[in-house]
């Protein structure tokens, strides 16, 4: 086994996700076989091999730090699941 | 005739010479939505009242002699591009209903050059899978037999094409979900280059791979669209300054002086016979146009899948910690702490699939883990980009199938994802390299299914990606063969 019950429930917890016995039960299954078959990479010596984050050359963009319009409160707040006009509002963090 | 079964070119061509207007267009793309929608299933969101709105607005801007190169032209977007006129889903529970406060680079090209935006196509999840089953709402069905898959995962920008239900498409590539559905839909397809297209206002999935690009229906059609979304945005910071060439001008007939390469690793085990065969007539046309052909290698295909699922669910477990039920989507309301919250609403905002690559994600990210997986395979993605650049210089492309089989009945591989992911080998190398790939009609199956021939190149090479795929196109003599659908 690449992969246990346990493990599966420590990185959901790690990603905030909640997952039911069941879940863990598939997900556990699933996930062995996917790192079971990922492990072919280990076939190859990748010693002194430089990693690629990305395909393309590029530096760090950066433009000149002038203050513009930025999006409109009301608007920034629009999508928000529970809000009170002036911020996003969430259950309690200190009790 | 009805206007809907044109091209994009031939549409543009009949509103340039005032044989038709605009409203024209878009009332016969409405009715043929209409006729054939119930079947397809390829729109989440469909912008009736603003479609034609747009419309009279084009036909007047052309009128005044202000049309942009696209004014008029009924188009539709897969609904991982953000719009200000319609909801944007991502085909997830967890963004129903989300109204993005700006529209993507890409949508905004569209429309700057007066195309109209006619709806928001079915996708997988999140971008996330091969068959467009991971879609929180619907399943597009592929035209060409309905109740097969459309492919994915823009399974319902390929569908809507080639069912007339838009003169064109954009989808998101991350490691094949423009060129395979393109392929099993018997449509044009693009993936560009990195750094071609605007990645602004494209939901994240996997930030070093992903690349927006169009569904078309022929040749012509995708360099129409390539020209208009290409080029630099400085909203984009992996968006590459690099000016944009004339791609119509790319549409020579013959291929004299072009060397195409065939790398012997994309015709091996599992292979489809006929897609093989009608892969292999491709290649015989191409011949014919005057391309030398000849054996290059890719020796580290066998690496890819694994590379992929490892780099890919990284990038998507990082970019999705922003669903938090916070600013924006799904929020479970039954939590009484702040990580119950989280934890409870990304539970139930997400299906399956991308819980799953979020867990792989994360764990190959987790400490303990990160040398032996993330690390592991960025290097070995190091590998497989310099496969590709020792291949390109013994080519100018390459030529392969985009995947082993045709289209198959939904449902089949749902329940075995590995399986499924092993169905992308062909396709999602380009995204770990960066380099531009195309789909393009070749021929099709006993069933009727249509198969499509991949092309590859180098970096920023799309021009001669685009004259391959007109020689074969001519040869191949397929467009306008259309499916029997309503």
């Amino acid at each position: 086994m690449k992969i246990t019950r346990e493990e599966v429930r420590h990185v959901a917890k790690l990603a905030r996700l909640d997952l039911t016995d069941a879940e863990v039960d598939r997900m556990t299954g699933q996930l062995d076989a996917i790192l079971t078959y990922v492990a072919k990479l280990d076939e190859l010596d990748t010693t002194g091999v430089v990693a690629t984050t990305h395909t393309q050359q590029v530096v760090n963009a950066f433009r000149d730090d002038v203050v513009r319009p930025s999006l409109p409160r009301e608007q920034a707040l629009a999508n928000g699941p529970e809000q009170n006009g002036e911020s996003f509002v969430v259950p309690r963090v200190i009790g | 005739m009805e206007y809907s079964s044109l091209t994009l070119h031939e549409a543009l061509g009949l509103l340039d010479g005032g044989q038709v207007s605009s409203v024209m267009l878009t009332e016969s793309v409405l009715a043929r939505i209409d006729a054939v929608e119930p079947t397809v299933q390829a729109y989440l969101a469909l912008d009736r009242d603003g479609a034609l709105r747009q419309a009279h607005q084009a036909d007047q801007l052309r009128k005044n002699g202000q049309a942009g190169p696209l004014c008029g032209l009924p188009v539709a977007v897969k609904d991982v591009l953000c719009t200000t006129s319609m909801p944007t889903t991502c085909g997830s529970r967890m963004l129903e209903g989300f109204v993005a406060p700006y529209d993507a680079t890409a949508v905004r090209r569209l429309t700057d050059a007066g195309a109209v935006l006619l709806g928001k196509l079915a996708m997988d999840e999140f971008a996330m899978g091969s068959t467009s089953e991971n879609c929180a709402f619907k399943v597009p069905n592929n035209p060409w037999k309905p109740g097969y898959v459309a492919g994915g995962s823009s399974g319902g920008s390929a569908a809507a094409v080639a069912a007339d239900e838009c003169f064109a498409s954009l989808g998101s590539d991350t490691g094949g979900s423009i060129r395979q559905p393109a392929s099993l839909c018997g449509t044009v397809g693009m993936k560009p280059t990195y750094g071609r297209v605007s990645r602004y206002g494209l939901v994240a999935f996997a930030s070093s791979l992903d690349q927006v690009g169009p569904l078309t229906k022929d040749v012509r059609d995708c360099a129409l669209m390539m020209q208009v979304i290409s080029g630099h945005d400085p909203l984009d910071s992996t968006s590459i300054d690099r000016p944009v060439p004339d791609y119509t001008s790319a549409l020579q007939e013959g291929l004299k002086g072009m060397k195409i390469g065939i790398p012997r690793e994309y015709f091996g085990q599992g292979l489809d016979p006929e897609v093989e065969r009608s892969v292999r007539e491709g290649i015989v046309m191409l011949k014919d146009a005057g391309a030398e052909i000849v054996e290059v290698t890719l020796p580290h295909t066998d690496y890819c899948v694994a590379v992929y699922y490892l780099i890919a669910p990284a990038e998507a477990s990082s970019n999705l910690a922003r669903y938090d039920g916070v600013r924006y989507g799904f929020r479970d309301r039954s939590a009484s702490s702040l990580l119950e919250m989280y934890s409870r609403s990304r539970s139930k905002g997400f299906g399956d699939e991308v819980k799953r690559r979020i867990l792989i994600g994360t764990y190959a990210l987790s400490s303990g883990y990160y040398d032996a997986f993330y690390k592991k395979a960025s290097q070995v993605r190091t590998l497989i980009k310099d496969d590709f650049a020792r291949a390109f210089a013994a080519c100018d492309l390459m030529v392969s199938p985009v995947t082993p089989t045709p289209a198959w009945p939904i449902g089949d591989k749902a329940d075995d994802p590995l399986a499924l992911y092993l169905s992308d080998i062909l396709t999602l190398s380009a995204n770990l390299a960066g380099i531009p790939g195309l789909s393009v009609p070749c021929g099709f199956n006993g069933e009727g299914l249509p198969i499509g021939l991949q092309l590859q190149a180098a970096h920023f090479d799309e021009e001669k990606l685009l004259r391959a795929a007109y020689n074969v196109e001519l040869r191949a003599g397929l467009v306008g063969k259309k499916p029997s659908l309503a």
